[in-house]
């Protein structure tokens, strides 16, 4: 495996959710994820209905792989802070972390001075979830291992298969 | 590495198909998306050339059920196999939770089969890790064509430590969803032992 699962518990996602729903109310944005490197969405708020939020995620994290490896090549370690403009809608993306990525999405009735103002302070206080969570995931002996364990412990064969029945 | 978010039960795994230029990658994540139902599945998303040659990543998400009450989601991403598209493999397969190797079975692409396996090894090397690490499994792709090498010869220049295999076409879904199955298998067990 590539380093340690990232393993998110009610608590913190109950943070993170808040934490998200105060940003879309600071800066009018249309909608909000937070997305780990991976590629796999761990939060979103405002208007997602019908959005493909899987691809959305996963072309996120691409975006960023890209361009940090590009960063590299010039000597950066990563770029930190992405935008695209569109017509009508534009991107921010930001790196918290080093590990997650926090996309905004906004239109007109925000702007991109005031959407990096408020992401700069979510990102903050995001940041110290984080910590909480890796904490938790570092303690081995710890709840996470605890749960994890007897969670999976019992996977059989035939709980595979039957994911494979559909 | 996986993402298990307890608050909403769901685990999310990543599993990358590796391997060289035009052994069936993709088709192979084009079968899957054919034949499972769609609400088990999101786009499949292809970052090609003009050509319809892999330039940065297909990308296919799965969401088959759930296991312990926990929804199940294979995010299936293959690497662009042409040899100069190296820094886009490397950057795909981090994170990952599982490799499938698809090899050709063409006696002409043997040398690139076992370049690309070099190549993958030291991907893995620079990422702090190695095949016999992680779930992995291979697959004898194109086995329907007339020039094939053995098995045998297969299995020697490539699987070393007697990894699962599989033998396939994957342009007819043959040994597809059997090669699925099983890296799935080897990822969820792995949840089970590499915890935390």
């Amino acid at each position: 495996m590539f380093g340690s699962n990232l393993v998110i518990f009610e608590e913190e996602s109950k943070r993170i959710n808040a934490s998200l729903a105060k940003l879309l109310g600071e800066t009018r944005a249309k909608s909000i994820f937070l997305i780990d490197k991976n590629g796999h969405l761990i939060g979103s708020c405002g208007e997602t209905q019908g959005m493909d939020m899987a691809s959305l995620a996963s072309l996120t994290a691409g975006n960023i792989a890209a361009t940090g490896g590009l960063a590299q090549l010039i000597g950066e370690e990563e770029f930190s802070v992405l935008f695209h403009q569109g017509e009508r809608d534009s991107l921010h993306i930001s790196i918290v972390v080093k590990r997650v990525i926090l996309l905004v999405i906004f239109d007109e009735r925000s702007s991109l001075g005031l959407v990096r103002l408020r992401v700069k302070r979510a990102s903050e206080e995001l940041a110290q979830i984080f910590e909480t969570i890796f904490r938790k995931a570092e303690a081995k002996s710890g709840e996470a291992k605890q749960m994890m364990e007897t969670r999976f412990a019992e996977i059989t064969d035939a709980d595979i298969d039957n994911l494979f029945k559909t | 590495m996986s993402f298990i978010n307890y608050s909403s039960r769901e685990i999310n795994c990543k599993i990358v198909y590796y391997g060289p230029g035009l052994c069936g990658k993709t088709t192979n994540l084009q079968y899957i998306y054919q034949k499972v139902s769609p609400q088990a599945k999101g786009k499949l998303i292809s970052l090609a050339t003009e050509t319809e040659r892999t330039l940065f990543f297909d990308f296919l998400p799965l969401e088959l059920g759930a296991i312990r009450g926990f929804k199940t989601r294979f995010h299936l991403y293959t690497v662009p196999g042409q040899v100069f598209y190296d820094a886009s493999r490397r950057l795909i397969l981090k994170g990952s939770d599982g490799v499938i190797f698809v090899a050709d079975s063409q006696v002409e692409r043997m040398e690139s089969n076992v370049e690309s396996l070099h190549n993958l090894e030291s991907h893995l090397a620079e990422h702090g890790t190695s095949i016999e690490k992680i779930p992995f499994v291979l697959q004898y792709n194109k086995r329907d064509l007339p020039n094939i090498v053995s098995v045998e010869e297969l299995q020697q220049a490539l699987n070393h430590n007697n990894h699962p295999y599989f033998e396939a076409v994957a342009s007819k879904g043959t040994g597809v969803f059997e090669t699925l199955k099983m890296i799935a298998k080897l990822v969820l067990n792995e949840l089970k032992t590499g915890a935390g």
